[in-house]
């Protein structure tokens, strides 16, 4: 390598890292915000949570009403899930793929549940479902319970996640455009084969991420299901609610526990996320430099 | 009606029809049932609930602490996403990872949390109190619960937009002899614009409805300090259901305008 | 789940041939949110209560807890409740009303007004009483600051703001008199949670304000759980008002379930002796004589004005004084 060329390196090294002055403040005040903002408040939850010793954390969270919530909780994650997954892809599909009238009428309608208030979210439920809704009496008369029931839970879950999947997949399937599902169909692959073996590899990332988000925010939901739960203890409280109810019985510490529990289940599906895309990553490197 | 980009991919048909059915049954139709009721008002009525003195304090309230949070996490959440994404240093997987973690974390949680943090007595409301001013139980409390509980949406619409910024770019312009903030008004700003939109819109969106968070810390005072998913509240708890739908139906027609607003202008930077 | 049940009760009748057919019962009670403790308790001794008579019968009692008006609409809008146990008259009428689940005249059914236990609003100090509050007088001086919830949207506050107001009345001596009162206090008030416990958690753990309005029972509660701490005193203001939590069966609801007998029996329990004792230990006033006399050294005499002959029932107080436009309102808006 000749001088000139390492001349020119080491400046446009020396651009890409910026001062490094400016780079040491700039993260330390990224350090600083994510403290103040994220990290104490979160702190302050796992730490109430663990006030009073390992022991008393673990029997909050092992105690058969917390244990109830978690399993209702899941259930309803295991449901909402799979079904935005597979609206998130479909909708993705068709705003990124192809241009039509009204198009950002419904970008702006997937959004949508993100604004509504979770009190209204629950609300529009028991307007429909309850017994003085639309189809209450019908759903009386068939003894079909849908609010106060895992039914209203449910679907409340749902409607506060709807956009998390799609919201991920819409920029990404834009920015990749089409030519490799192009080229795909043009190889003789019908439209499940190019789906399968050209869109999904290139978007399981954000697929994953889009997931990984709907179910920690599903798993967290408390404003829009509060309102269709009927709060029956042991039977339609999820864990958000549970720790609602504990905060609400003075006992703090279990409220902060289960608290934490969630954090911890939240946390352990982000670092999931992390890991794999790591892996992915390297992968792609050293294939890259084979 | 549609316009296909390229004439050979399939599956129009099948994704636009699921999409608007699943839309329709878990979201539309709910909604319209909220208008259907809220249609029970004549004009004179729902004018009457909504310019009512409260319904307008809590509106300015809510859109008002929305509004500075929205601000607050577009230039905090870009900061986070470029330090994310340009440099490495101790930690940055942490932060990476956790975050996410307010959407996570039950609001109510957050809400207790918070007012546990920013209370007069609290870990950092008593450096407040010492230097005359209450965090807890003000407007600035109710902006900062906001900001934490939408602080994902700008760092996690930035993030892969600033990742897909050639550096080249940027160290083109440098060496042509920009400064940095020239390099980040002329370069960076309009490559990010449109997805620093939508986080802000997003964040402004959802601060707007924020209620389980929000309770704990605002004080709930009438006309200062109280915002409107708790009017809702309150009309539910008079039962009157009517007044309530109107409030609702008032919050989601400003956040839908808001939403297609900054849709329309974010298509419109993007082809230009 | 039905065939289970016929299966257990053809068995029971196939072997306990002649006695009484076993049942499975579940039902469910709706309750407010100070009530957690005293129903935990009284379900095990109402299970234990019904199982003498019918030894073969399996109970399983259901709670849920929150907000009194929120409970409510939950039972209006389709939560099966078998009962409800709320904290005012106003918030189970709505039940009869808009549910059409329960007769209009459920308060008849049962004595006292259906009301088994009662309560009445005291203030909660902070140790030594530094502010040197004694009476509602003392509420609105210079630099005392008042935890209160939000009357709109929490049961309890509303008992809170008519004992206010009558406390007003009397030392005004007009009704003009009494809304500057309460006009006055209400600027001492610096946050107004949504809920009784919310306030209480705002003025014990979030240490604000120098004296929380409280139900009897909440202030004992806090006492309690402050574990002998001594952070708290009770102070019993020379008026208050007579705070009546109702009960009563969602006739509806338990007809549907096979549960009428049952809940019936569940609500006219909570008025004998061992009821009584359970709300006395939970800081309930008993109605039973011979109870109160037991707790008389728990709950001090004082004077009480009642929601029925005082302020005209819940029907006209609380249009006047909580619906939109009303005195509570007015004190805000007119500021």
């Amino acid at each position: 390598m000749s001088a000139s060329t390492l001349g020119a390196a080491a400046s446009a090294n020396a651009a890409r890292r910026g001062s490094s002055t400016s780079r040491r403040i700039l993260i330390s005040l990224g350090w600083l915000i994510f403290a103040l903002f994220l990290l104490l408040p979160l702190v302050i939850v796992v730490s109430q949570g663990l006030k009073m010793g390992l022991g008393t954390f673990f029997e909050a969270i092992f105690e058969a009403d917390a244990l109830s919530a978690l399993k209702l909780t899941l259930i309803a994650v295991a449901i909402s899930v799979p079904l935005n997954l597979v609206f998130g892809v479909s909708a993705a599909w068709c705003v990124s793929k192809y241009n039509f009238r009204g198009k950002s009428i419904l970008v702006t309608l997937i959004d949508l549940p993100f604004s509504v208030s979770p009190v209204i979210a629950g609300l529009v439920y028991v307007l429909m479902f309850g017994a003085q809704g639309l189809f209450g009496p019908w759903l009386q008369d068939h003894d079909i319970q849908i609010v106060f029931a895992l039914p209203g839970i449910v679907l409340a879950t749902i409607f506060v996640t709807v956009p998390f999947v799609a919201r991920e997949l819409i920029p990404l399937m834009q920015e990749q455009g089409t030519q490799e599902e192009e080229a795909a169909r043009l190889l003789g692959a019908n439209g499940w084969q190019m789906f399968w073996h050209v869109t999904l590899p290139n978007i399981k990332w954000g697929l994953i991420y889009g997931v990984v988000l709907c179910t920690a925010r599903a798993m967290g939901e408390f404003g829009a299901v509060s309102v269709v739960s009927g709060h029956i203890r042991g039977v339609t409280n999820t864990l958000p609610l549970h720790v609602e109810i504990l905060y609400n019985e003075y006992n703090h510490v279990a409220a902060f526990s289960v608290a934490s529990l969630l954090l911890i289940l939240a946390l352990f599906i982000l670092l999931l996320k992390q890991w794999s895309e790591n892996r992915i990553n390297r992968l792609r490197h050293s294939a890259a430099e084979e | 009606m549609s316009r296909r980009i390229s004439p050979v991919i399939p599956g129009f048909g099948l994704t636009l029809g699921y999409t608007l059915v699943y839309l329709s049954l878990i979201v539309l139709i709910p909604l319209g049932a909220m208008f259907v009721h809220a249609a029970q008002l004549t004009w004179e009525q729902f004018w009457a609930i909504i310019s009512a003195p409260r319904v307008l304090a809590a509106l300015k309230l809510s859109f008002g602490t929305a509004l500075c949070a929205a601000i607050i996490n577009g230039i905090i959440g870009t900061l986070l996403a470029w330090v994310l994404v340009r440099y490495t240093f101790p930690g940055r997987k942490i932060i990476e990872a956790m975050i996410d973690l307010p959407f996570a974390l039950p609001t109510a949680v957050a809400g207790i949390a918070l007012t546990a943090l920013y209370a007069p007595a609290g870990l950092v409301g008593q450096f407040a109190t010492d230097l005359g001013f209450k965090i807890a139980y003000t407007p600035l409390g109710i902006t900062l619960a906001l900001t934490f509980v939408t602080l994902p949406f700008v760092v996690r619409t930035v993030q892969p937009v600033l990742a897909d910024i050639p550096r080249e770019v940027e160290e083109a312009a440098a060496c042509l002899g920009a400064k940095p903030l020239q390099v980040f008004r002329y370069v960076l700003l309009p490559a990010l614009l449109p997805a620093w939109l939508t986080g802000f819109a997003l964040a402004f969106a959802r601060g707007v409805g924020e209620y389980g968070s929000v309770i704990f810390i605002a004080g709930n005072m009438p006309m200062k300090t109280e915002i409107l998913p708790l009017l809702i509240m309150v009309k539910l708890d008079q039962y009157d259901y009517t007044g309530a739908t109107a409030i609702g139906v008032l919050m989601l027609v400003v956040s839908f305008v808001l939403l297609l607003l900054i849709n329309l202008l974010q298509r419109r930077i993007e082809t230009p | 789940m039905s065939i289970r049940r016929y299966a257990l009760a053809a068995l029971a009748s196939a072997v306990f041939a002649g006695s009484a057919i076993a049942k499975d019962y579940e039902l469910l009670n709706v309750s407010y949110d100070p009530t957690r403790e005293l129903y935990q308790q009284y379900n095990a001794e109402f299970i234990k209560h019904w199982q003498q008579a019918h030894p073969d019968d399996k109970v399983k009692i259901q709670q849920s807890h929150g907000g009194s008006g929120k409970q409510a609409r939950a039972v209006i809008d389709g939560l099966r409740a078998d009962v409800v146990t709320l904290a005012l008259a106003g918030d189970i009428d709505e039940v009869a009303k808009l549910g059409k689940t329960l007769p209009d005249t459920w308060q008849t059914r049962l004595p006292e007004a259906s009301t088994p236990y009662t309560s009445t609003i005291v203030f909660l100090v902070r140790k030594g009483n530094p502010k040197g509050i004694k009476d509602w007088g003392d509420l609105i001086k210079k630099d005392v600051s008042v935890i209160t919830p939000n009357p709109k949207t929490s049961g309890g506050a509303r008992w809170n703001f008519l004992a206010a107001w009558a406390y007003g009345l009397k030392a005004g001596g007009s009704e003009a008199k009494a809304q500057e009162y309460v006009k006055e206090l209400f600027k001492h008030v610096p946050v107004l949670d949504t809920g009784a416990r919310g306030s209480t958690i705002t003025f014990v753990n979030n240490g604000q304000g120098d004296v929380l309005l409280a139900w009897e029972n909440e202030a004992f509660l806090a006492l309690k759980e402050d574990g002998g701490n001594d952070k708290f005193e009770i102070v019993v203001p020379s008026l208050s008002i007579l705070a009546e939590p109702p009960v009563a069966v969602v006739d509806k609801n338990a007809e549907k379930k096979g549960n009428e007998a049952i809940a019936k029996a569940y609500l006219e329990h909570l008025y004998s002796p061992a009821g009584q004792k359970i709300a006395a230990e939970n800081f309930y006033r008993p109605r039973d004589e011979k109870v109160a006399a037991e707790y008389a050294k728990q709950f001090p005499k004082l004077d009480l004005v009642t929601i029925d002959k005082d302020f005209g029932g819940w029907k006209t107080a609380q249009p006047k004084f909580f619906n939109d436009g009303g005195v509570f309102d007015q004190i805000y808006t007119a500021q």
